[in-house]
């Protein structure tokens, strides 16, 4: 164990940290969103964070004309290619999102069949998006273009500020910040928490549930779209089995916060992020996940509703 | 939808002693037979059949009756299965190298081990409720594969290789190149498994799994012991992975730990569900369909996989329930009283 390097560049990890945990935190929303409303594991959201992750790709090749070789640009330009893949990267993970919830989960839920049904039939879809791309790939990873020269811009308490993970991290908060207000100001956000309350109760009053479950869907496509943009920006490449382990880590970070918490997400992610950091410099990057895991369980056994708790009080099976 | 659960279970009441037990008989000298039943309707091309019958059909239906106990019987959900299975491998692989034990001594091992790791995973997890479970199971499955990648002592990615076959048994030979007997030894195995579970699932540990599965605070304050029923079905479920793993290992004579990925685990339920959850007789059934299936249209090459993963969307929606599912059964048996 290296506590001397830990402690010394202590700042700069945690700097790594929170950018990862930015990433993690986008993703787990879906995963909290879709557990809060229907009280099931999403399976297919590491492949819809996979699709956006390919779809960004495309926008900067294709539509904003960028090549692996080219020189970084800037300016204007610059800011309108992030703009576009990013949006671009949301719109498309969206859409899967949607998608994934009308072939796997919607036939299911109105014939009220078993919770394990649905699991099955959302990993049968995860499996069909992760070969489908395996074959459109030809299982290769695929690199992403470097936009803009990533340099370090600034030191804060000793930590080494890069530019790109710092955009990130910003871009990544204030997604969560307008996510948070959508949810608690509008109606439909009102809808949202109302079925996580109570389904039938809200049925009863009026609430067109479809609807409410399809944006449900919906934003968690979209937040994981944005992850998936932020993912490929600085890490540089994608395969068709990125989602894997980042979808891993996103729901652990759900769980760890407290599961269909939306604030829980936030803080779960960031923390895993941080512990994932730490402890890669601590016991080496190979054991990242086991530790991840471990602070997982200890947390889970002496709260058992994660760190911020569950938005919903009453237990539920 | 026809409904073969109904009709079997009418003609079964009806059917007399003899009728019953002949059935029985000649279906299971059926399953002993497969190997030499090798036609072009039922081979898989492009892969030997008998060894597709012990690895994956066979083993997938050794494992899904294990992992039955825990999610079907007793409703938890278990994402980490294949842990066990590990477990059992890695047993055979380092004891069967480093000692000169066979393997009919490492088995009960193996089986040990792995009931011994399912009580410590048991024993913390099983105090969380549902979704924490399994969570927890995954993170548990993820972290055995991690730990033999980066642990050198049992061989780290490069895994272990020149495991030894067993020694002979009644004059039948094990070798690499005849995977027979492995396949007879497995079924045997299947057949003690499944007995010992329904002869387990109608006495006391079945009751209480099943109050447990219905209603777990119910259960308790009715008087079931309900975490020490759930911890018996988890090491319950763990031995009958270990023993898989076991023979698993000195079939293939070499395991590496990409072997033992999540996707066993979600493999191993999706058969669960699939054949019909918490029915031995029809996650049976669903084991031996998913794992024949990519071997059938191994032909398919590239697309095989998805074709796999767009017919199970397709059967959960049109049977969601499973192809032979314990519901109708139940319903069945209250209408007869």
């Amino acid at each position: 164990m290296d506590f001397s390097l830990l402690f010394s560049e202590f700042p700069s990890l945690t700097f790594d940290g929170l950018a990862l945990g930015a990433i993690y935190a986008l993703i787990s929303l879906g995963y909290t969103l879709v557990y809060g409303v229907l009280r099931l594991i999403n399976f297919a959201h590491s492949e819809v964070f996979m699709i956006g992750t390919f779809a960004a790709l495309i926008a900067s090749s294709d539509i904003m004309g960028i090549r692996i070789e080219d020189d970084p640009i800037s300016g204007g330009r610059l800011i309108l290619t992030i703009l576009v893949c990013l949006l671009v990267a949301m719109l498309t993970s969206g859409i899967v999102a949607v998608l994934v919830e009308l072939v796997a989960y919607r036939r299911l839920r109105n014939r009220g069949a078993s919770k394990l049904a649905t699991l099955i039939s959302a990993i049968g879809v995860s499996i069909t998006l992760v070969e489908a791309f395996r074959i459109i790939t030809d299982s290769l990873p695929r690199e992403f273009p470097r936009f803009f020269e990533k340099s370090f811009i600034a030191e804060i308490f000793g930590a080494q500020i890069r530019n790109d993970k710092l955009l990130v991290i910003f871009a990544a908060g204030l997604m969560m910040f307008i996510l948070d207000r959508f949810i608690s100001k509008t109606r439909i956000g009102k809808g949202i928490r109302a079925v996580s309350q109570d389904e039938q109760t809200s049925v009863l009053m009026g609430i067109n549930i479809n609807r409410v479950v399809t944006v449900t869907f919906l934003m968690g496509g979209l937040m994981a779209g944005a992850a998936a943009f932020f993912y490929v920006l600085v890490y540089e490449n994608t395969s068709f089995r990125v989602g894997f382990f980042l979808g891993i880590s996103a729901f652990t970070a759900a769980v760890l916060g407290g599961i269909g918490n939306i604030r829980g997400a936030l803080v779960g992610g960031f923390a895993l992020g941080l512990l994932e950091v730490y402890g890669s410099v601590l016991f080496g990057t190979a054991w990242k996940h086991v530790i991840a895991f471990t602070i997982l369980v200890l947390v889970l056994l002496l709260k058992p509703t994660g760190l911020l708790g569950e938005s919903i009080q009453q237990a539920r099976v | 939808m026809i409904n073969l659960r109904d009709a079997g279970a009418t003609w079964w009441e009806g059917a007399s002693k003899f009728k019953r037990r002949s059935l029985v008989v000649s279906m299971i000298l059926f399953v002993y037979a497969l190997p030499f039943l090798n036609n072009p309707i039922i081979n898989t091309p492009g892969s030997l059949f008998e060894s597709v019958l012990f690895y994956p059909i066979g083993m997938f239906v050794l494992l899904s009756i294990g992992l039955n106990i825990v999610v079907g019987k007793s409703g938890l959900l278990d994402l980490g299965f294949v842990a066990f299975f590990a477990i059992g491998a890695y047993t055979m692989g380092v004891l069967g190298t480093r000692t000169d034990l066979n393997f009919w001594q490492i088995l009960p091992i193996a089986m040990g081990l792995s009931m011994l790791s399912g009580v410590l995973l048991g024993a913390p997890a099983l105090r969380l409720r549902g979704d924490y479970l399994a969570i927890v199971t995954l993170g548990f499955g993820e972290i055995v594969r991690i730990v033999a990648v980066n642990e050198e002592f049992i061989g780290g990615a490069r895994g272990i290789a020149g495991i030894p076959t067993p020694p002979d048994l009644f004059g039948m030979k094990f070798e690499i190149l005849n995977p027979k007997p492995y396949y007879w030894v497995l079924v045997t195995m299947i057949l003690l498994t499944y007995w010992a579970v329904r002869r387990m699932a109608v006495r006391r540990p079945g009751r209480a799994w099943d109050a447990i599965r219905q209603d777990d605070d119910v259960a308790q304050l009715m008087g079931v012991p309900t975490f020490k029923y759930k911890v018996w079905a988890f090491v319950l479920g763990a031995a009958v992975g270990g023993a898989g793993g076991c023979l698993y290992a000195t079939q293939i004579l070499s395991i590496v730990p990409d072997q033992f990925s999540l996707n066993v685990s979600i493999l191993v339920l999706a058969c669960v569900v699939f054949g019909g959850i918490g029915n031995p007789f029809g996650v049976m059934l669903g084991a031996t369909i998913l794992a024949y299936l990519p071997e059938r249209i191994r032909f398919l090459t590239q697309p095989r996989q998805l074709v796999f993963g767009i017919v199970l969307v397709l059967i959960m929606n049109l049977r969601p329930d499973g192809i032979l599912p314990r519901k109708k059964r139940e319903k069945f048996e209250s209408d007869a009283k």
